[in-house]
């Protein structure tokens, strides 16, 4: 039945699929084709919506639009389970293993073998877990505790699992983005041999060249929308990461030149250890200048050391630093955040939620929280001030809440995000740090705060601004920094940067 | 829009309707209850929970728990009472150092203080988990009371001391007038001081503190501190009211405190809560116990019904945040 033409039929097939997280579209109107015995490679930016479009075909995410159809017919996951049970099987890229328990234990979690009495029968488990683990070619005892295995081998074990459910479709979300190249070669044998069994296999990856080597199919996104698909024979690099960042600069926002000749942060040689592991270096010896009224932006893929660099100057890895650090033009040792906020140094961090607010608290007190000092006398807060301070911020940046006395946690992100700089700017920086300041916020938000940082740099602050959006970077940069695998791949003017020439940079690998 | 507000103000003032409930029925169901007497005996009875109480706030309010203060307790106690009637003997140096009532109430105090301060001090240095650092503080709390008493308690500590906890001023037991001074400075510093908002801040998002630039060691330090203090007056008081220091005294008083908090609404993961709800916690602790003694409850039964209590004041707290 099946086979009565020669056109293959899709194992999986996505139609039309759209899913917003309060009111801000992830993904509009997104088609994807998965065919049995091929890799399809999904491709995109940091945030064109790869890891959510996974998760709905995996159950993770059970309410959307559109339709998922495994065989022609339609499904609807309401969890990871229920699509492991149809076949559908994800491996994330945070591993998700128990680390105490044993490789056996971890492939048969909550679907343990019982003997008679109802106890576990480990016998049978170990045997089949030796045999899967032997066909992934991973020569360890299946009773080693999965914490005694180096990432690449924890990787394996996770495949182990979805052999085991006998997954007709299986989604690696950036499988090699911790592993080493031998592990690399391993991977790609099995995937081959998965492939060969009729596997239909999903691949995320930032890395091209990876691609090429293993994917019959590609498959790309940007900013949430499907932008074409073919076969990977024929089809070039240029043209990949054409797809991938070719967009029109939607927004107009063009940076006013506020750039003066005053230099006020002066960074050498910063490199940044892992604190976990002396030897992996999170930044690797990035250097940089910064001027008044200068917007500097910052890009790179997920993990390149980006959001390092800003931390780093913030005073986060006390311990870890080094190289030098001199703010207007004297060096200067930050050791802790209030080093750093007297110096003038503000850091909007990247996770609003986790990192920039106390969701329970009014917005005034979040805004006071970094500068309660001036508002206070006698380390008793005056709450009129405290209002006082509140209101002009609102008013300043349009915050759109109800009262200053309002939780910021029922706000919406682009509110909140406001609140967060409010409280930055507060404190009055010379230097203000964005990490990525516009993510996850609506369109109209956006173009605000665009406006808000253009102004900030006309009144001669100096502004350094981390985004994984390279038409917002290359709208409001006066010169722009890649960073690549730690290091600095590029620094670029204005006038010089496009979002190919950045891509390019960015996805450069050490030699 | 009116419904929506009715709601808010029962959630509100929640605790304060319970109490007002449980005093309408035992006022109803026995006549020794809504007395003069027994109205100051109850006040006088929570008055060192409500002390301690204040210290475990402030330390949940930041995320963290305090399990040493029924141990500090006794220990500043028998400090005191040992201070108080023996002083201080250094035979070699054939020195003997009297204490007066003040110097003693100080040492009793310090005491207090240095055990809580060591507390905060292997919870932020070392990063010890406070629910240990505060369990192995006490069982190190019990033992060097047990090691400064001998084992026996110390007794006849004489009339101004005994004052303390048993005497009067303006019609008032001293024991309330104390703890009432107390909440005030606990609610003056929560409400409009700048550690109060810190410690709230620390609670709510540590990381969003941090990145903020407020010292998280320092004031959680401070914090253990004050509750190792409040557990030291919480001592004296004690041991004046039983003219005896009881090597034994403050046991499974931090499982008092910690229902007085949580009964308050305060939550036990940080950053929510208020002083008066603790104080309305422990005031329903109080009269619950009091009201049962007076109806004849077998002090088992006793136990049982307080446990179902804690249970229902933690639901009705869940349910209530998420109406919110």
């Amino acid at each position: 039945m099946e086979k009565q033409n020669n056109i293959p039929r899709p194992v999986l097939e996505v139609r039309n699929i759209s899913k917003d997280f309060s009111g801000v579209y992830a993904l509009q109107n997104v088609d994807l084709e998965i065919f049995p015995g091929e890799v399809t490679a999904i491709i995109g930016e940091n945030g064109a919506g790869k890891s959510t479009l996974m998760k709905i075909i995996s159950g993770v995410y059970p309410e959307y639009e559109g339709d998922v159809l495994l065989n022609s017919e339609k499904v609807a996951f309401n969890n990871p389970k229920e699509a492991g049970e149809q076949g559908v099987v994800i491996i994330h890229q945070e591993l998700n293993l128990v680390p105490h328990l044993s490789i056996t234990e971890n492939l048969f979690l909550g679907i343990e073998k019982t003997n008679r009495l109802g106890l576990l029968d480990y016998a049978a488990m170990n045997k089949q877990a030796k045999a899967l683990l032997s066909r992934l070619h991973l020569d360890i005892s299946p009773s080693t505790p999965v914490n005694q295995l180096r990432v690449g081998q924890q990787q394996l074990v996770e495949i182990a699992k979805a052999l085991l459910l006998d997954s007709k479709v299986l989604i690696m979300d950036e499988p090699t983005s911790a592993i080493s190249d031998q592990e690399v070669e391993l991977l790609f044998k099995i995937i081959r041999e998965l492939r060969s069994k009729g596997v239909a296999i999903v691949y995320i990856s930032h890395k091209l060249n990876e691609l090429f080597e293993i994917a019959d199919r590609y498959s790309v996104l940007r900013d949430g929308r499907s932008m074409g698909s073919g076969q990977m024979k024929g089809v070039t690099h240029d043209q990949l990461i054409q797809l991938m960042v070719g967009r029109d600069l939607t927004n107009s926002f063009q940076k006013a030149n506020t750039m003066s000749t005053t230099e006020v942060l002066r960074v050498e040689n910063l490199t940044v250890q892992n604190p976990q592991n002396k030897n992996d270096l999170l930044v690797d010896d990035v250097s940089f200048t910064l001027h008044e009224g200068e917007i500097l932006g910052i890009c790179g893929l997920m993990g390149a050391g980006r959001t390092e660099v800003l931390e780093a100057i913030f005073g986060l890895y006390p311990k870890h630093v080094s190289g030098k650090i001199s703010i207007g033009g004297k060096e200067l040792k930050i050791r802790r955040v209030n080093d750093a906020i007297a110096a003038g140094i503000a850091l909007v961090p990247e996770d609003r939620k986790l990192q920039g607010l106390v969701l329970n608290m009014s917005v005034a007190k979040n805004t006071s929280m970094a500068s309660l000092e001036q508002i206070s006398s006698f380390s008793f807060i005056r709450k009129k001030k405290e209002e006082e301070l509140s209101e002009l911020f609102i008013k300043k940046l349009s915050t759109k809440v109800a009262s200053s006395n309002q939780t910021v946690g029922k706000l919406s992100g682009g509110n909140q995000q406001k609140v967060v700089i409010a409280k930055w700017l507060a404190t009055n920086p010379r230097i203000l740090l964005l990490d990525e300041p516009t993510r996850g916020i609506d369109v109209g938000a956006k173009s605000e705060i665009y406006r808000l940082i253009n102004e900030l740099a006309a009144q001669g602050m100096g502004i350094i601004m981390v985004s994984s959006e390279l038409p917002e970077i290359l709208a409001l940069s006066d010169n722009i920094l890649v960073l690549s695998e730690s290091r600095l791949a590029a620094t670029l003017s204005r006038t010089e940067a496009t979002e190919e020439i950045i891509m390019k940079a960015a996805l450069k690998e050490k030699e | 829009m009116n419904t929506v507000t009715l709601k808010q103000n029962l959630i509100k003032f929640q605790s304060i309707i319970a109490l007002a409930a449980m005093c309408i029925a035992l006022s109803l169901l026995s006549d020794r209850f809504l007395t003069p007497e027994n109205t100051w005996n109850v006040m006088r009875q929570i008055s060192v929970n409500v002390i301690i109480s204040v210290g475990m706030t402030l330390v949940i309010l930041t995320g963290g728990i305090d399990l040493s203060v029924g141990s500090i307790l006794a220990l500043a106690g028998a400090v005191t009472a040992g201070m108080l009637k023996f002083g201080a003997e250094f035979t070699d140096a054939n020195l003997y150092i009297g204490f007066t009532l003040l110097g003693a109430l100080i040492g009793g105090t310090l005491t207090g203080t240095l055990l809580g301060w060591f507390n905060g001090f292997t919870i932020t240095r070392f990063k010890v988990p406070p629910f240990v650092a505060t369990l192995a503080m006490l069982t190190i709390a019990r033992g060097l009371t047990m090691l400064w008493t001998g084992g026996f308690p110390i007794t006849g500590l004489g009339d101004n001391m005994a004052f303390i906890g048993t005497g009067w001023l303006l019609g008032i037991p001293m024991p309330v007038w104390i703890s009432a001074i107390i909440v005030l400075a606990a609610v003056v510093l929560t409400n409009q001081t700048m550690l109060g908002r810190h410690i709230y801040a620390i609670g709510g998002n540590e990381t969003a503190a941090r990145l903020s630039g407020l010292k998280i060691k320092r004031i959680k330090t401070i914090v253990y501190s004050i509750a190792g203090a409040l557990a030291g007056i919480g001592g004296i008081i004690v041991t004046s009211r039983l003219d005896s220091a009881q090597p034994n005294a403050g046991f499974g008083f931090e499982l008092d405190s910690i229902a007085a908090v949580v009964i308050g609404g305060t939550s036990l993961s940080g950053g929510k809560g208020t002083i008066m709800g603790t104080v309305q916690g422990a005031l329903i602790i109080g009269i619950l116990n009091n009201g049962l003694v007076l109806l004849n409850v077998s002090p088992f039964w006793q136990q049982v019904i307080k446990g179902f209590v804690i249970l229902l004041a933690v639901v009705i707290e869940k349910f209530n945040s998420k109406e919110e």
